[in-house]
């Protein structure tokens, strides 16, 4: 069961800061020299040197502050942006969710909305016409399914949200801040269904400022501080750690 | 592999479902906007042209729509390309998918109001006592694809590019209106003084609008506007998936 499913090879990242040529096309020009220097120059490190690796089936959880760089470890595992230096390796069929319900559409009804959420987290046509009844009776929406969801509050569209993800076969699950929205009857069955997956051997990447919820769900925990890794190890410990810094 | 073509298909068919969805969805007339803008277009130009400046054009209102209607969908689909990626940066920043599949939907989903609109072409042609030929079961298909193409090529160079210089949103829509008028849509291409007429076809789409025109109103298709239209196509495709190619990489950390 050691294989390891996401490996972090001393990993950076740097984003260009493109803004800066919209200084003006006339300034660009007139300083064109110095310009393009600080164009080349201007980057902004999001990650410094991050190696670990995440087994199969394993929980890891990453805490830290707004910034850090939480999203972009989850951005490279999820292959939607590549690595400055280093290397990520990455096994599996990786069910990416950051943030819930960001790819939703407000016209659409609570159903369509499923459909197309469904098969942009991959899914096909087919896989979620069989599960949509589950996904609707675990949302518990009732009605409101058929409602365009821009009438929904924000704990319905984490509801909608949450039960879409419930309903993948991931072998790799990535998890924003599920847990924030959605009252506590919600919250339990959310937190049923992760422990759910994590007994069936899905290996899960969770990011939260929960804390509580971190120490229940992940086998091992990181914190990410100024762009590296401040400290690795157990939940329990990190959790302590972060809180007392 | 098989799988995965069928996945992209399914997204396809999915993104492209809610780009009509979400069109007709908050709109009463639905259907009517579709056809509406290009009539009202229509009108305009019948007005200003055939009554008021007195053109000498044979059945000027088809003669516009057979136009127009094609145009509308070239138009649209490369208006709205700046924006496609801006406007689904969520998901490109979640799912990695070929993010190619985002304009694809947007050409789909103004192809499908283009076919539409066909019934009323056909409508316009009975009123001048004409009919619909036969030549149209491949004349269509034949010029729905060169189109499909050559609005691909483009669509995929301008929504790459313009995240990264966003002043093309700009230079886009001035580009489209000289191109209308470049274009013989509102005028025939015998009408173009003769010094000028060796320059029509240096515009890629004059050849293609050209084609339509006499699709929709003689039932013909001239081999010569056929063949360079679709050698423009392919061209704007290469160019275009060229300019995607180098630079869909850094779409997400860009949005």
């Amino acid at each position: 069961m050691n294989e390891p499913a996401i490996i972090f090879d001393q990993v950076h990242k740097s984003y260009p800061l493109y803004h800066h040529i919209t200084g003006g096309i006339k300034n660009f020009l007139f300083h064109l020299p110095k310009a393009l220097t600080t164009l080349k120059n201007s980057k902004y490190e999001a990650l410094k040197n991050i190696s670990f690796s995440v087994d199969k089936g394993e929980s890891l959880g990453i805490i830290g502050r707004n910034g850090a760089g939480k999203s972009t470890i989850l951005g490279l595992i999820a292959g939607v942006i590549k690595p400055s230096e280093g290397k990520v390796i990455v096994k599996g069929k990786i069910s990416p969710f950051l943030e819930l319900g960001g790819s939703f559409h407000p016209e659409l009804t609570g159903k369509e909305n499923i459909i197309l959420n469904g098969v942009l987290l991959g899914l096909t046509r087919d896989k979620v016409r069989k599960k949509i009844d589950d996904i609707i009776e675990f949302s518990e929406l009732g009605d409101f399914i058929d409602q365009p969801i821009r009438i929904y509050s924000s704990g319905m569209l984490a509801r909608l949200g949450f039960s879409v993800v419930a309903h993948l076969d991931p072998e790799i699950l990535i998890i924003d801040e599920v847990l924030a929205a959605g009252d506590i009857d919600f919250q339990k069955k959310c937190f049923q269904r992760m422990l759910g997956f994590r007994k069936n051997g899905v290996t899960m990447v969770f990011v939260s400022h929960s804390m509580e919820s971190v120490e229940r769900i992940c086998d091992r925990a990181i914190w990410i501080e100024k762009h590296t890794i401040q400290m690795e190890g157990h939940p329990k410990d990190v959790v302590s750690h972060y809180k007392a810094r | 592999m098989k799988e995965k073509i069928q996945y992209y298909l399914d997204l396809i068919i999915v993104l492209t479902q809610k780009e009509i969805k979400v069109r007709y969805k908050s709109s009463f007339l639905g259907y009517l906007w579709s056809i509406g803008h290009p009539l009202a277009l229509a009108f305009v130009f019948f007005l200003a042209f055939k009554i008021v400046m007195k053109v000498e054009i044979e059945n000027y209102s088809l003669f516009l729509i057979a136009g127009l209607f094609p145009w509308q969908w070239f138009s649209n689909s490369v208006n709205s390309s700046p924006s496609v990626f801006l406007q689904n940066g969520s998901i490109i920043k979640k799912v990695n998918f070929p993010r190619n599949i985002i304009p694809l939907t947007i050409i789909l989903q103004e192809m499908f109001h283009f076919l539409l609109s066909i019934p009323v072409i056909i409508l316009f042609l009975f009123m001048y006592h004409k009919s619909p030929s036969f030549s149209w079961l491949y004349g269509l298909p034949i010029l729905v694809s060169i189109q499909f193409l050559m609005i691909f090529g483009i669509s995929l160079m301008i929504s790459s590019a313009n995240l990264f210089f966003r002043d093309l949103e700009r230079l886009t829509s001035i580009f489209l209106t000289l191109l209308f008028y470049f274009t013989p849509i509102i005028y025939p291409e015998t009408m173009v003084p003769q010094e000028y007429k060796t320059l029509i076809n240096l515009n890629p789409l004059a050849p293609l609008m050209v084609s339509w025109r006499k699709l929709f109103l003689n039932g013909t298709l001239e081999i010569f506007d056929v063949g360079i239209s679709l050698v423009y196509a392919l061209v704007a495709l290469v160019l275009g998936y060229q300019v995607y190619r180098k630079l869909s990489w850094r779409f997400a950390e860009i949005l």
